[in-house]
Order: structure tokens, then C-alpha cells, then sequence
């Protein structure tokens, strides 16, 4: 029953779904089901935080590797909580902690520069994978550090003035035309294409698992 | 001078020549003093139908413009819809105003009591709380000298809390016969329709400008909302053109009686419910056939074929295994795609006795994920080499996450990492630290902006639609390839009737790709 009990909720839910999009009357039923999983959802954050808790506790206790690092997740994790739940510094009660407290100060000046600095690391990653990506080790290779190459000068004034010069009947091979030429023609081609197999490949995931065919995710290998 | 005189009686005659030739389109009233320009001509051919496929939510009303709608007189400036409703409409509307004025006070008296209560018990105790109390205390709005005292607030309190009290079983018992005079009405509402034109009024719905031949009226099912559009009910509509001056406007045309009701099949999504049907039956066909031991081929995925190899890796360099599941959330595609491909990899990792870790974005998937790595241990045979902190939760913020991810490549080295499922921006930055890390490395998303990231990043990447099929792949059981083959079958379908769509569409033949429009 631990396993027929799991198939059985997927499979009606899967039909109530496919009815839910082909007839009326059932359309509200999508919208409940999503109500319904963000009714699981909050209490999962709770899920969420004793694990994190266990896991890092228990790493401290025991001094594993780098044993350090769980101090700092649990103290900041610690702080923001106390700091929200109590919202600490805040005028009274009712007070909005986005805009004011502890709580806001840490998220302001501690969480956003942190994780704008992560996002801002992207810069030096995209020059070291387009490094390594552009590199023309065999005939792909070629062709894409071509059309990076066109790409890239195409979005610069340097590539309108390299080529400005063309007569009119020529404009297509001005690098900036070619540049739109390549974005939306054989690249867009290749992601429509992508995206139908995509469409597809998510029907017959979905159809598998409706038919329970798949129940890897049940954890059984085999039907 | 001369020169001016005739220039003058040129324009007086070329003006009174205009003026003679606009009388031709004007009437002249009785007094043969004032000139009247005639109503617009009225639309025709007016027709309301109930709106297909929007389950009995609205009626649609198209007609022909009117003759002086951008021609003739010129002289339409919008066109009026009214409808017909009876006069039992303005008591239920009055009954359901009632019924939500008295939901609305006794929940608001339920709240104000305890924190009146409250406020007074802090007086009581405090008295040099008067600033402070989190309850308004209702003074004279006509004595502006009024200075508020902590006696004052006490006794205004104190008569708050008794009528508020004394009000809400009142209000409470006068619900259930407001709620029982409401739906009587409400049952009573389409044999009052029936009784057209007698006992009800036109009203006015909205207005069209010029140029426009159709008008929705629509409405919700819910019957305590104040648009309710009740099914089955005679609905009679009228239609005015209208003039710049609205005292001008065109015969009424009327139209009813017409019935809105619900449908159970959306017929606009009938090519999807075929394609469903068709891609249903390749697929049952397939399995059938796998079933009864025929050897299906399917194209063999590199990236797929890899994993076996990375786990061997791992297993011989004695590093652990990284696992990452993406930043969907569990009711995503890709995300349950990467379950299964956890499960397959979980398994593997068990027999191997290689340690695996999964860093989680969010809680669900987090259990989710620990339950299939634990099946797989105990499909594997091997239940106690479990670690319970090998899937765990690290932050569901996205940048934090990629922080802590990072940290664990860097000081774990694992020697593979697999990427499966929804990833955004964080891509590129983690799949990048591997392979500083220097791990072997195999992505799958179905997120299109991703796939060039993981491509340039890492050492095999799953394209789109071979995310979902890699389960299938790893496990190489006929029934599961019994469903890629419907796939790929259904794939070539979809190319032969693309290309067939375009050739027809070229030549002057759009019939044949108009038939795959899908609408709502």
C-alpha cells in the first residue's frame, strides 16, 4: 500500500488535471490544486528549517569537516529569525518588518549586497566559459566562435562602423543585419525546435506517470 | 478696389453655396428656423448567441453597422447595449447587499470586541496608556475644545463593548432568514425573466464606439456576487446607435430571449484532445509491443551513457557524487524528471558505496528527494549505508543557494557533479566551479536560456526533451522505451505536418493550418 496509495493520487490527480484543461466546469479544479500545494508549501518551510537545524547541529557536535561553517549558518539563521519573528527594532507590534527593524537592516545591508555580489561573479564566469567555448578545436567549434564573434560585434557601434561603408543592396552582410540575421533565423529555429521536444517529452513524462509507467520517483525501479 | 469687391462676392457666393447644399442633408424644424440633424439609422441583423466555451459566463451580442456608421449622415458615435432585467433583480441585489453587510459587521465585531476589551483592561490598570491603546475610541465629531480623558475612553469603551455584544447575536440571528429570503429570490429570478416586458427596466450595460459590431456581457456564476449570470434564464438585450449629441439615437433593436449555460467540452481545444488521443494510443501501442519482447531502438544519449562512467569514476577516486536538483519546485516537469533520474543515480551510487550529496532549494523537494535516495538504498539492498544528511535543505534564496553549493564543490571535490531539473541564472555559476573543481560534469534542463551555459560549462549536457527521457535511458526497460518510441514517433508526426502547414500556407491554402488552431 506505501506505494499503491502515491500511484493512486497521481493517476486521479493526472485525469482531474486533462479534465480540468479540456472541460469548463473543471477549470477551477487547476487553480485548487495549485491552492493546495501552497497550502504544503508553507508547511514545508517549517520541513525546511529543522532540517537545515539537524543537519548543522549535529555537524557541530560531532566537530566533521569543516565543522566552522555550520556556525555561521546557524547564527545567521538564528539572527533573522529572532530579528523577524520578534521584530526587533521595529516601533510596535503591527510595524512592516520590510521597511523597518532589525530584520530589514540585515536583509538591506548584509543579504542583498551578498547576493548581488554572487550575481555580479557571473561577469568573470560568462569570460572564462566563452573562453573555453569559443576555442575552434573542430568544425562547430568554428562556426560558433563565428557567429559569437558576429554577435558580439553586431551589438557594438564598433560593428555598424566596420561595415557601414557596404552599398545598399549589400546591407544584409552589414555585421550588425547579420547579427539580427543569426538571432532570429537559425537560432531561433533551434530553440523552436528544442521547444516542440520539449512539449513533447512533457506530455509523454506527464502520460507516463498518469499510466504509472514511471515510478522511479516512488522509488521502484520497475512497474 | 474693384479686385477686392469681387473677391468678397465670390466667397459670399461660394459660402452660400455651401450652406445650400448642407441644407440638403439637415431638416428643417416646424418654425422652419432651426435646423435638426436626423437620428443615426439603427444597426440590423442583430443576434445574441451564448458565448461559446466560456462555460455560461457571457452572452455575445454582433450586428451590421448602422447605414450612418462612417457613411451616410456620418453621424454614429457609439452604439448602447441595454439589458432587460425585472424588478425582483432590485430586491435581490437589496437582499445581497443586506446578507454582506451583516457577514461583514459580525466579522468585524468579532475582532473589535476582544481588542476593545483589551484596551479597556489597559486603562483600567495603566491609566497613562491613553496614547497608547490600539483601539479608536469614537468622540463628539462637533466639539473641536474636546480633550480626550482616560474617563472619557473607559465609559466610551465600556458602551462600545455593550452594544457590540449586545448587536451581534441580533445580527447573527437575522442571517439564516436574510440568507433563506435571498436564494428564494434567486429562485424566483428566471420565472421573472419569463414575465418580459412586464414588472422589469431596461438598463444600461455599456457602450461600443463606431466601427464595432459585437458587445460581451458577462458575468460571474457565483450567485452572492453582484454580476451573477444565471444559466437557463430568458435575457432580453437592445441596441441604440448613438450621436455625438445623445439625445439623438436610432430606433431600439431588440434581441432575446437567449440563454446562457455551461458547456463540458471546450470545442477550441479539440486538435490538443486528438493530438492527446493519437500520442495516448502510439504510446499504449509501443508499450504493448516492448511487452511482448521486441527490441525497440532508440537513439543512444551520450550524456546518458555518462553517468554509469562518472559514478565509476567516483567510486575508483573515493569522492562523493553531487547531485543537484535545480530551483523548481516539486509540481514542475523538469523537477519530477530529475527525481527519477536521482533514483536511477541513487541506486547505482548504492551499490558502488559512494557517498552522494544533494543540496536542496526547496523543503518539498528536499523530502521528496530523501524519500527516492532511500528506496533506492533499500532497492539496491543496502538500507543501513543510508546518510539521512546526504539530501538536505541549504536556503531557498537563489544566489545564498549557489554560495553554499559552490562551498561544498570547492571543499568536497566531488568527482562528478549532475545538474537535473529548472535552473536559471545560477547555472553558468555553478556548473563553472565544477569545472574549476575539476569534476567530471552532466547537466539536463528544459530551461532554454540555460542549455548554452551547461553546454560551454560542462562535460555532457541533456538537451530539452532528453531530460524527461533519461530516466527511461538509464534504466533500459522495454516499457519505459515503448514510450520514448511514441515520442519519437509523434515527433516525426509534428515535423510532416509542419512542413506540410508551411507548403499549404505558401500556396494559397491556409485551411489546412487554420485546422490546428487551438483557442482559449
Amino acid at each position: 500500500m506505501r506505494r499503491e496509495i502515491p500511484l493512486i493520487i497521481t493517476i486521479s490527480v493526472g485525469f482531474l488535471a486533462i479534465l480540468s484543461f479540456f472541460s469548463p466546469p473543471f477549470e477551477p479544479l487547476g487553480e485548487d490544486f495549485t491552492l493546495f500545494f501552497d497550502i504544503i508549501a508553507v508547511f514545508a518551510f517549517f520541513l525546511g528549517g529543522g532540517n537545515l537545524m539537524r543537519v548543522h547541529i549535529d555537524k557541530l557536535i560531532k566537530r566533521k569537516k569543516d565543522w566552522g561553517f555550520s556556525i555561521v549558518t546557524l547564527v545567521g539563521f538564528l539572527v533573522m529569525l529572532v530579528a523577524g519573528l520578534g521584530k526587533i527594532g521595529a516601533e510596535s507590534i503591527t510595524s512592516d518588518i520590510t521597511r523597518e527593524g532589525l530584520f530589514s537592516t540585515l536583509y538591506y545591508n548584509v543579504h542583498l549586497p551578498l547576493g548581488s555580489t554572487m550575481y555580479a561573479l557571473l561577469a568573470f564566469f560568462v569570460a572564462s566559459a566563452s573562453y573555453r567555448a569559443f576555442r575552434a578545436k573542430n568544425r562547430e567549434a568554428t562556426v560558433l566562435l563565428i557567429a559569437a564573434f558576429i554577435i558580439l560585434l553586431g551589438s557594438t557601434p564598433i560593428g555598424q562602423m566596420l561595415t557601414n561603408w557596404m552599398p545598399e543592396g549589400m546591407s544584409i552582410l552589414e555585421i550588425p543585419n547579420l547579427a539580427v540575421w543569426i538571432m532570429s533565423s537559425p537560432n531561433l529555429a533551434g530553440q523552436r525546435a528544442i521547444m516542440i521536444g520539449i512539449g513533447l517529452g512533457v506530455v509523454s513524462m506527464s502520460l507516463r506517470l498518469i499510466l504509472g509507467i514511471e515510478r522511479t520517483y516512488l522509488g521502484k525501479d520497475s512497474g | 478696389m474693384r479686385s477686392i469687391i469681387t473677391f468678397v462676392a465670390v466667397l459670399s457666393l461660394c459660402v452660400g453655396a455651401t450652406a445650400l447644399a448642407q441644407t440638403d442633408s439637415v431638416l428643417v424644424d416646424s418654425a422652419g428656423v432651426t435646423p435638426v440633424q436626423p437620428p443615426p439609422a439603427p444597426v440590423t441583423n442583430l443576434q445574441a448567441v451564448d458565448t461559446d466555451n466560456d462555460h455560461g459566463h457571457s452572452i455575445t451580442l454582433t450586428w451590421d453597422l448602422s447605414v450612418d456608421d462612417g457613411k451616410g449622415q456620418n453621424n454614429v458615435l457609439s452604439y448602447q447595449i441595454f439589458r432587460w432585467f425585472p424588478s425582483l433583480m432590485d430586491q435581490v441585489d437589496s437582499l445581497r447587499g443586506e446578507r454582506s453587510n451583516a457577514r461583514s459587521t459580525m466579522r468585524a465585531f468579532r475582532s473589535d470586541i476582544p481588542r476593545a476589551e483589551h484596551a479597556l483592561n489597559e486603562l483600567r490598570e495603566d491609566p497613562g496608556k491613553l496614547e497608547s491603546i490600539r483601539f479608536e475610541v469614537s468622540i463628539p465629531a462637533d466639539d473641536s475644545a474636546f480633550v480626550l480623558t482616560t474617563d472619557y475612553a473607559i465609559t466610551a469603551l465600556q458602551d462600545t463593548i455593550a452594544v457590540m455584544t449586545a448587536r451581534l447575536p441580533e445580527i447573527k440571528d437575522g442571517l439564516e432568514p436574510l440568507q433563506i429570503r435571498f436564494e428564494e429570490a434567486l429562485a424566483q429570478l428566471p420565472e421573472a425573466h419569463n414575465q418580459y416586458p412586464n414588472d422589469g427596466d431596461w438598463e444600461y450595460l455599456g457602450a461600443v464606439v463606431a466601427g464595432n459590431t459585437s458587445y460581451e456581457n458577462s458575468g460571474s456564476k457565483d450567485f452572492t456576487a453582484p454580476d451573477f449570470f444565471p444559466d437557463y434564464t430568458d435575457l432580453y438585450y437592445r441596441v441604440e446607435a448613438v450621436s455625438a449629441d445623445t439625445t439623438l439615437r436610432s430606433e431600439a433593436i431588440l434581441v432575446g430571449p437567449v440563454h446562457s449555460s455551461g458547456q463540458w467540452f471546450h470545442t477550441g481545444k479539440i486538435p490538443v484532445l486528438i493530438f492527446v488521443l493519437v500520442f495516448f494510443v502510439l504510446t499504449v501501442l509501443f508499450v504493448q509491443v516492448a511487452k511482448k519482447g521486441k527490441e525497440l531502438y532508440v537513439r543512444p544519449l551520450a550524456g546518458i551513457e555518462a553517468v554509469d562512467d562518472a559514478i565509476g569514476r567516483a567510486t575508483e577516486m573515493g569522492r562523493p557524487i553531487l547531485y543537484v536538483l535545480g530551483l523548481g519546485s516539486a509540481d514542475m516537469v523538469a523537477t519530477i524528471a530529475s527525481f527519477t533520474i536521482l533514483g536511477r543515480v541513487a541506486k547505482k551510487v548504492a551499490e558502488y558505496q559512494t557517498p552522494i550529496i544533494v543540496p536542496c532549494y526547496d523543503p518539498i523537494v528536499m523530502a521528496v528527494a530523501q524519500e527516492v535516495v532511500k528506496s533506492s538504498y533499500l532497492d539496491a539492498g543496502r538500507p543501513d549505508d543510508y546518510d539521512e544528511d546526504a539530501v538536505h535543505f541549504v536556503t531557498n534564496l537563489q544566489f545564498a543557494y549557489v554560495a553554499a553549493v559552490n562551498g561544498t564543490m570547492l571543499r568536497e571535490l566531488p568527482a562528478t557533479n549532475i545538474y537535473m531539473g529548472k535552473f536559471f541564472a545560477e547555472s553558468l555559476l555553478l556548473a563553472e566551479t565544477g569545472a574549476l573543481a575539476g569534476s567530471i560534469q552532466i547537466a539536463g534542463t528544459d530551461e532554454i536560456a540555460q542549455i548554452p551555459f551547461f553546454i560551454v560549462a560542462c562535460d555532457y549536457t541533456l538537451i530539452g526533451e532528453e531530460l524527461y527521457a533519461a530516466s527511461a535511458y538509464l534504466g533500459r526497460e522495454p516499457i519505459l522505451l515503448g514510450s520514448l518510441k511514441a515520442q519519437d514517433w509523434a515527433k516525426a508526426a509534428i515535423v510532416i505536418i509542419a512542413i506540410v502547414g508551411m507548403l499549404t500556407t505558401a500556396f494559397g491554402w491556409p485551411g489546412f493550418a487554420e485546422a490546428f488552431h487551438v483557442s482559449g
